[in-house]
Formats: C-alpha cells, sequence, structure tokens
C-alpha cells in the first residue's frame, strides 16, 4: 500500500491545482497577482500545470511602485513571455500622478502601503471576481487564520471575525456583484515547501535570491540595498557585500542577508540553519504587532 | 514527485487553554524549530507588554487583534511543523467560543484528532464533546493526551482511570482508533521523549506516535468517483476532463460511464503537464481524456461503469449549523456537493442532538453551532455515497443564498425512506409480531350465505388506457343491479388517501399494490367481491395478492391492449406528458409492464366492446360458481 501515499509535495500540488480550478471554474474574471516574489513564481507554474494543455486562462497582475529590483522585472517580463500569460502592469506612479495616493515622506518612506490603492483600481477595472495570490499561512499569524477562498467586500476589505467556515474540500465561491475573492492556493505550503518544490520542479528563480555583490547599508538593524528610493542618512554608509535575498519585495523595505549559498541546495541548507522566520527581513511588517492584519483589512494583498 | 519522499499527515487538536493546549503546540512547534528567534522575540515581547508573569505560548497562534485585546481564541489557526519523518499541517481549534463550528472546519480534513484531557479534572463535558464530532467526523485517529501529569505526581491509576473512563464513553461512538498518551506539555514528558517520570507507561511519546501513526486510512480507495471541475479543449484534437479523484484509483483501458447521462466510455489517457500517469488515486488533480466523444460538463460525475454512486435526492443526513442565523425549513438553500451546486430544502428536523450528553431532542430550528439529523430534498438528484464509506462525495455544505454564506456542514447517511419501506423489510407481513388477529364471529362463509354470492377478488391488470376502470364502473353497476356486494379499489382512488405518501419507483409502486391487497383481502374477508384496477406492472406485486386469498377465489384478469392504441385513448392526458418526460417511471414508455404468464382471463380490449369484455367476466363468475345464477341481465 506504501505507493497508494502521495508525498507531501505531491498532495501540496494536488491541493494548489485543485483550488486554482475551481476558483477559475465557480468564479467569472480571474488574474493572478504577481510580486516578482518566489511564491507568485511557483504559483504561476501551478497555473500553468492546473490547465494544461490550455493556456492560463487569466491575466497576470503586477503592481509595480516603481521601487523594484531592475532584476524583478526582467525575469517578470522574460517568464509571462515563456509561458504564454498576458501580463498586466498597472503602476503606483499613476495612482500618485491622479492624486489617488499620497506618496509617504521621511527616511523609510516605502510605495509598499500604496500599492493597495493601485492593486484596489486594478481589481475594479478589471472587474475582477478574483485575484490569486501567492500568501502562506505560515508567513504570519494573521494570514494563518485566513481562508483558502478569502472574502473580500465591496472596498477590499479583509474582516476576519466573519470570514466562512471552508470545510472539506469545498469552497464556496458564491458573491454579491461588486465583491470579490482573494484566493490563496498556497495557503498550506511552507516557506521550505516552496523551495523545495522549485528544486524538484526545476523552476528557474530570479538571481536576487541567490548570494551576489550588492551594495548594502545598514538601518534599523536590517540590511538595506543601497537605491536612489532610499536616500542615505547621514550616518550611513554604504559597502559591497556578498548578501542574497530571502524575500523580494519592494527595494525599500526588503531586506538583505550575508550569504554564500548560490544553489538551491544550498538555500535549502541554510533555511535548515536558520533561526529567524522569512519575514524577520520585512520592514514592512515591523511596524506594528498586527501590521499584517491592519493592512490585509485595508485590502491589502 | 517521488523526492524527497516525506509523508504528509493533517491534524487537528481540540481544547481550550486551560487544558495546556498551547502550551502543548507551542512545545510541538519548539521543539521542532517551528517557531524562530524573531518570533520568540515577538511572544516575549507581548507577554512583558501584558505584563504577563509567563511567556504565553497562546500569542502564537492567536494572530488577530480582537483576540489578542480580548485574551480569546476567535478563528481557527493553522501551524505547521516537521521532523525529519512526516509533515505536520495542524488545525488548532479554539475551545471556547464557536467550538463546533471551528472543530468542524479544522477536523473536516484532518486524519487525527488530539483530544486533550487536563488529568486533575479527568473527563470533562468538553472531552467528550471533541470525541463526539471527531466520530461524527470519522476522522480515522483520536489521541487522546492526558495532560499535567506533573500535577498529579505523574500516577499511573490517575491515567487508568480517566482512560477507563473515556473508553467507556466512546462505546457510544464510532471512532476506530483511540490511543491515550500520559503528558506534561509544560515539562516535556512523554512530548518528545520518553519521560523518566513515567516508568510504568510503555507505549510512544507523543511525536513518536504522530511520526508512525498509518496515515491515508481516511481516504477511500476502493470506488473511483471523478468530479469533473471543468472541460478542456485546447484544439481541435484533445478534450479532456480537469479535476481531483475524490475516491478510488483509474488506469488507462478502465471502463467508465459519465453521469449523469450515463455515456460509457473508456479512459484513453491520465494526462499531467509530466506527461501520461499510468495510475491516479484518490487525491491526485489530473486530467482525463476518454476513448469516446463524450459530452461532460462542470458537475457530472465519472465512475467505473461496474462501481456506481447511488444517485437519489432525498436524503438522511445529519446537519452542523454554522450560520448566525437559525435553520429555516421553509427557505431553499444552496448545496454544493463535489464539483455540484443545486436547490435544496431541509424538509424535516427528526431531532436535535446535545452534543454534551448525546442526547437526542426534538427541535423545531438548529441554531449556531447545533446538530441535527434532517431530512433534505434536492431539486437534482446527486451521486454520492453514505459519509460513512466515503468522505469526499458523502459530504457538503449548504449556503444561504441571501447573504451567500456557508451556513451548514452536512454528512450523508443515506436515501431518505418511509416508514412503510423500513418496517416492510425484510419480511413485512411478519413485522408485527405481537399484533394477533382477531377472527370475526360472522365469518365470511356466514356472510356468503346471507348473501347468496360468493366473495371474490377479481385483479384487473394492463397499461394505463387499457380500460380497467372503463370495465369496473361497468361490471359494478351490473352486479350491484344483481343484489351482489361490490368493494371497488381504484388505483387512482387509493393514491388520494392511503397510498397518498407513495411515488411511482419500483419500490413506491411495489407498496401501493401490497396496500391495496391487504385491503382487498379485508373486504373479501367481508363477503364482497372486490374489484381491483391497478396497473400491477409488476408480477410478483400481483403474485403477492394473489396469495392473500384462498385458490380460486382471486382472479387475474389480464386487459390486454396495445400501447399505441392506450397512447390514443390517453384519458387522463398522461402518455403525452410522459413522452415529454413530465412524468418518469411511467409504465409502457419509461417503466415496464410484465405480462401474466397465467391470468384466469384475457381480455383484448382493442377487439372487444366493454360489454362484451363485462359479460366475459360475468360468465367466468358464473362458471366458477361466484355469482351462481346469471340474474337478468341489462
Amino acid at each position: 500500500m506504501a505507493s497508494y501515499i502521495r508525498s507531501f509535495l505531491s498532495q501540496l500540488e494536488a491541493e494548489a491545482i485543485g483550488v486554482l480550478r475551481e476558483a477559475v471554474a465557480q468564479c467569472g474574471r480571474t488574474a493572478l497577482l504577481f510580486s516578482g516574489g518566489k511564491d507568485s513564481i511557483v504559483l504561476l507554474h501551478l497555473a500553468r500545470r492546473a490547465f494544461w494543455p490550455s493556456r492560463i486562462p487569466f491575466p497576470v497582475l503586477h503592481i509595480d511602485t516603481g521601487h523594484n529590483f531592475p532584476e524583478t522585472l526582467l525575469f517578470r517580463d522574460r517568464l509571462a513571455d515563456e509561458l504564454g500569460a498576458n501580463l498586466i502592469v498597472r503602476y503606483v506612479q499613476d495612482s500618485i500622478d491622479q492624486g489617488r495616493a499620497v506618496e509617504e515622506t521621511g527616511p523609510n518612506a516605502s510605495r509598499n502601503l500604496l500599492q493597495t490603492v493601485t492593486l484596489m483600481d486594478g481589481i475594479t477595472e478589471l472587474k475582477l471576481d478574483v485575484a490569486f495570490g501567492g500568501a502562506r499561512r505560515d508567513e504570519e499569524k494573521a494570514r494563518a487564520k485566513e481562508r483558502f477562498f478569502s472574502h473580500r467586500d465591496r472596498f477590499g476589505q479583509w474582516e476576519p471575525k466573519q470570514q466562512r467556515p471552508e470545510i472539506w474540500n469545498l469552497y464556496n465561491g458564491r458573491k454579491h456583484q461588486g465583491e470579490h475573492f482573494r484566493v490563496f492556493p498556497l495557503s498550506n505550503w511552507t516557506e521550505m515547501d516552496i523551495w523545495h518544490y522549485i528544486r524538484e520542479r526545476h523552476i528557474e528563480m530570479p538571481s536576487l535570491y541567490f548570494a551576489h555583490q550588492r551594495s548594502v547599508f545598514r538601518r534599523d538593524g536590517m540590511l538595506l540595498a543601497a537605491s536612489p528610493y532610499l536616500p542615505l542618512l547621514p550616518d550611513e554608509r554604504a559597502e559591497t557585500s556578498l548578501i542574497r535575498f530571502r524575500t523580494i519585495g519592494d527595494m525599500t523595505c526588503t531586506g538583505a542577508m550575508y550569504s554564500s549559498a548560490t544553489t538551491i541546495d544550498d538555500i535549502i541548507a541554510e533555511l535548515a540553519a536558520s533561526r529567524v522566520t522569512e519575514r524577520g527581513s520585512r520592514a514592512d511588517d515591523k511596524r506594528t504587532e498586527t501590521a499584517m492584519e491592519d493592512r490585509k483589512r485595508q485590502g491589502y494583498f | 514527485m517521488t523526492e524527497p519522499h516525506v509523508e504528509l499527515l493533517r491534524l487537528a487538536t481540540a481544547g481550550s487553554v486551560d487544558d495546556g493546549k498551547s502550551t502543548l503546540i507551542g512545545r510541538l512547534l519548539l521543539d521542532s524549530k517551528a517557531i524562530l528567534e524573531d518570533q520568540m522575540a515577538a511572544i516575549e515581547r507581548a507577554s512583558q507588554m501584558r505584563g504577563d508573569p509567563y511567556l504565553d505560548l497562546a500569542l502564537l497562534t492567536d494572530g488577530l487583534r480582537a483576540e489578542r485585546e480580548q485574551g480569546i481564541t476567535i478563528d481557527v489557526a493553522y501551524r505547521f511543523f516537521a521532523t525529519p519523518k512526516r509533515k505536520f499541517i495542524m488545525a488548532d481549534t479554539p475551545g471556547h467560543v464557536q467550538y463546533t463550528r471551528n472543530m468542524i472546519t479544522g477536523a473536516s480534513t484532518a486524519e487525527l484528532v488530539i483530544v486533550l484531557i487536563d488529568a486533575r479534572k479527568g473527563v470533562l463535558t468538553q472531552s467528550k464533546r471533541h470525541g463526539f464530532l471527531a466520530s461524527l467526523l470519522q476522522i480515522p485517529h483520536v489521541l487522546v493526551a492526558v495532560n499535567k501529569m506533573d500535577l498529579v505526581g505523574y500516577r499511573e491509576e490517575v491515567f487508568q482511570a480517566i482512560v477507563e473512563d473515556y473508553r467507556l464513553f466512546a462505546t457510544k461512538l464510532t471512532v476506530h482508533d483511540i490511543t491515550f498518551i500520559p503528558i506534561s506539555a509544560l515539562l516535556g514528558d512523554n512530548v518528545v521523549h520518553k519521560s523518566p517520570n513515567m516508568p510504568w507507561y510503555d507505549g510512544s511519546s507523543l511525536i513518536h506516535y504522530l511520526e508512525q501513526v498509518t496515515v491515508g486510512t481516511g481516504r477511500n480507495l476502493v470506488d473511483f468517483r471523478f468530479p469533473v471541475q471543468m472541460a478542456l479543449r485546447p484544439h481541435q484534437d484533445f478534450r479532456g476532463f480537469a479535476g481531483q479523484l475524490a475516491s478510488g484509483t483509474i488506469s488507462p483501458g478502465e471502463e467508465v460511464v459519465a453521469l449523469p447521462s450515463g455515456q460509457r466510455s473508456r479512459i484513453r489517457s491520465i494526462a499531467t503537464y509530466d506527461g501520461d500517469m499510468p495510475e491516479a488515486i484518490a487525491g491526485d488533480a489530473v486530467v482525463l481524456t476518454l476513448e469516446d466523444e463524450v459530452d461532460i460538463s462542470r458537475g457530472d460525475m465519472i465512475v467505473r461503469r461496474k462501481n456506481l454512486p447511488q444517485v437519489d435526492s432525498e436524503f438522511e443526513c445529519m446537519l452542523c449549523w454554522m450560520g448566525e442565523e437559525s435553520l429555516d425549513l421553509q427557505t431553499s438553500y444552496i448545496l454544493q456537493h463535489t464539483t455540484r451546486q443545486v436547490r435544496a430544502f431541509v424538509d424535516e428536523l427528526n431531532y436535535r442532538i446535545d452534543v454534551d450528553t448525546l442526547h437526542r431532542a426534538s427541535a423545531s430550528t438548529l441554531r449556531l453551532n447545533e446538530i441535527g439529523r434532517v431530512k433534505i430534498t434536492t431539486t437534482q438528484p446527486l451521486y454520492y455515497d453514505p459519509y460513512q464509506i466515503n468522505r469526499a462525495t458523502g459530504s457538503f455544505v449548504l449556503i444561504d443564498p441571501a447573504t451567500n454564506n456557508t451556513v451548514a456542514a452536512g454528512m450523508i447517511r443515506r436515501r431518505a425512506r418511509e416508514l412503510e419501506e423500513i418496517v416492510r423489510q425484510p419480511a413485512p407481513r411478519q413485522q408485527s409480531a405481537n399484533v394477533v388477529w382477531e377472527e370475526t364471529p360472522i365469518t365470511r362463509a356466514m356472510r356468503e350465505t346471507y348473501n347468496e354470492h360468493g366473495a371474490a377478488i377479481l385483479w384487473l391488470t394492463g397499461l394505463s388506457g387499457s380500460g380497467k376502470s372503463t370495465l369496473a364502473h361497468l361490471l359494478e353497476h351490473r352486479l350491484f343491479a344483481q343484489g351482489v356486494q361490490t368493494f371497488r379499489l381504484d388505483g387512482d382512488h387509493l393514491r388520494h388517501g392511503l397510498c397518498g405518501d407513495l411515488g411511482f419507483s419500483a419500490q413506491d409502486r411495489q407498496e401501493n399494490i401490497r396496500r391495496a391487497a391487504e385491503v382487498a383481502k379485508l373486504a373479501f374477508g367481508n363477503g364482497s367481491v372486490v374489484l381491483c384496477t391497478f396497473i400491477s406492472p409488476f408480477r410478483a406485486d400481483r403474485d403477492f395478492a394473489r396469495s392473500l386469498a384462498p385458490a380460486g377465489a382471486f382472479l387475474e384478469i389480464f386487459v390486454q391492449c396495445d400501447v399505441e392504441i392506450c397512447k390514443r385513448r390517453d384519458p387522463k392526458g398522461l402518455y403525452a406528458k410522459a413522452l415529454r418526460n413530465e412524468i418518469t417511471e411511467f409504465t409502457g414508455i419509461s417503466a415496464p409492464y410484465e405480462e401474466p404468464l397465467q391470468p384466469e382471463l384475457t381480455l383484448d380490449s382493442s377487439v372487444l366492446t366493454p360489454a362484451q369484455c363485462v359479460d366475459l367476466i360475468l360468465d367466468e363468475l358464473h362458471v366458477r360458481g361466484i355469482v351462481p345464477h346469471r340474474r337478468q341481465s341489462s
């Protein structure tokens, strides 16, 4: 009977594919929110598998803060091309120019929060019923309680106390006009699972995840990439070090780590020995104890 | 994928902070390195801010602002940890608020439930409640962790008393595997390592048990069921059906049938992005292609031709209510089952079950967190298996169409049955063992003498429109005119009253005839000539009626008529409806008629006039001495 037990990766893959198909079959207009990070890359590959040999039946939506790593954008365009996916980009800069979003000021200014405005505008413009996201429950304690089909009201807000029970594998995709779902097929994956899967399926990853020489500086205990978007304070000094990124987001809030991991095996070994979590290197989560929940309630990813 | 071949176990924990659940979870996560330094630092910060005298591990699991502020756990949280042998997905279901809703949500996909018992308190109501819900959901393994053993001096007799108590209670449940482990989550006894403090305990440590308990036993690997999620047709040469195997296994070449169309074919391939698979098993997400062009869409089900699910639109179910608004027996809900959504009514609430005492109580509704046994009717039939043998095809949720909220979780027990159907089986006429037949002092023979004619049962059988009622009508007039005591039993009349609860399925027809035959027997005993007009399409049913009367007193009269002529006559417009599919199981169109093999009389109503037929019947009655003198005929 041993052959009738699938490995955990196979089970997670099947679960994610099932959720992708279910959302597309039950709901009308769908899109995949692409951030350029490993989770959304894995999600895109899973979408390819879920509908193969058909094409991915939805566009890929990227909310570009204008503060992305150049590597991310190059990788994004190449991947969309390779998978034959329809890429749609919406710019936070446009929201700022239209006066719909106001840029933060100060040394730690980030456009991370402003993404929500552009995202919600994009969802309205594209009349989306479902936006797929690569969020995982192990990332953060508010996410640990979120459903696969996460219901959002007309304002894109998440109401954690009013979540629909999700029982067995029966996903309720019914909603009223104007509401939408964020659907998270990777809910039950951990950071380690993502890397095992990347290795198993030979999925190409942006070079930012691997050790490379980069000019970085230290601020509030974090190692940040030197960039025009983050002017150095008087007592800060940038220096070139061998680093890699454990998560990839906006350049203004993504912390780097010293690392010599140049292969996926190296990364897995490094993770296994790590004593801090993935989001420990994200400035956006350190703002308050419930930073993620507060942002999600506002319509964040 | 074969590497890394690490198994996955989904489990749920049930209990409240008082039982030390958070401490146990915290310990499992800490010891398996799933809690990292920055998380610990965050908990320490939060604990200090609140002035807690200890490190509150519940802060790990209570992620929401309201939970932290109010110090309660609101919703199910998912935790992930791993050992070198297995990966674990743990649903942490809070015990205080909305325990039923939370536990069902968290445990519905679990293979194992950890029920925590405080060794000092013994088996409490809530420990039983958790066991009952695990049993209701058919969770294969229940692990009872008797915690805080350090506070009872690690005494074996305390542990044994709890084990005995719980085992006694569990005899009322259908839990197949219960394991008991004495632990101290706080101090780590028997959590990862065997504890030197309890040398009398010779079982596994908790983590060792989680690593070696059999996984996959909750799945059904026998009955292949493939609810279709969507059809994929990228180009002319490929048509595939995407879905996840709900149960069973399948290989190319196997003969299958698509429901509801009933079209047959064979599996051509099990397609995936990585190429075709030689076999797919329960849980696999695949695309099936078939040898033939078969029309299949979302909501259909592909099954093995020789292993069919049940198909019904009325079910007996256990229903767990999860909506803020109570169950409304007058409202239609949306029932989601596998990949289908249909309208459904909850017709009857048989009883509500008190999850604390397991007592059944009558109820007029189900409120949030209540569980009851109900009868549900759907607008279209479902293809299902009882939950007990197939969790995937025996489960459903109800959705309130007004709010779109998921308001209930249901488990199908079986097709809904009428009381008569149950008491009839297996030997219907012997079921009422304590009822003694009281012979009336006036016998049939006395009545026959008084009436000056014999009693008999004339059983007219034939297609709808063959002329049974017309003949009986005329015959009754003729007999009445002769002073014969008659009794008329007509199919339509009975169905308005005595048999008003029956439909036209084979089983209902059988019951209809059984009741008619029993009534005919009573009237026969009362000295009447009983005129029965029933289509009664099945030989076995007519033979049953015959068996109730003495030999010679039962006349099976076959009113023969070609179906085409019946269609043209169609006195009640029924053939027209049946041909438009407005009536199902209509004899002669969509249901069979078994002709009598040796009827006492065969009358071809397409050739003979009704009067001629009646004359032939009267002649037969005369020949048999039932109506001795053929008095004046009109």
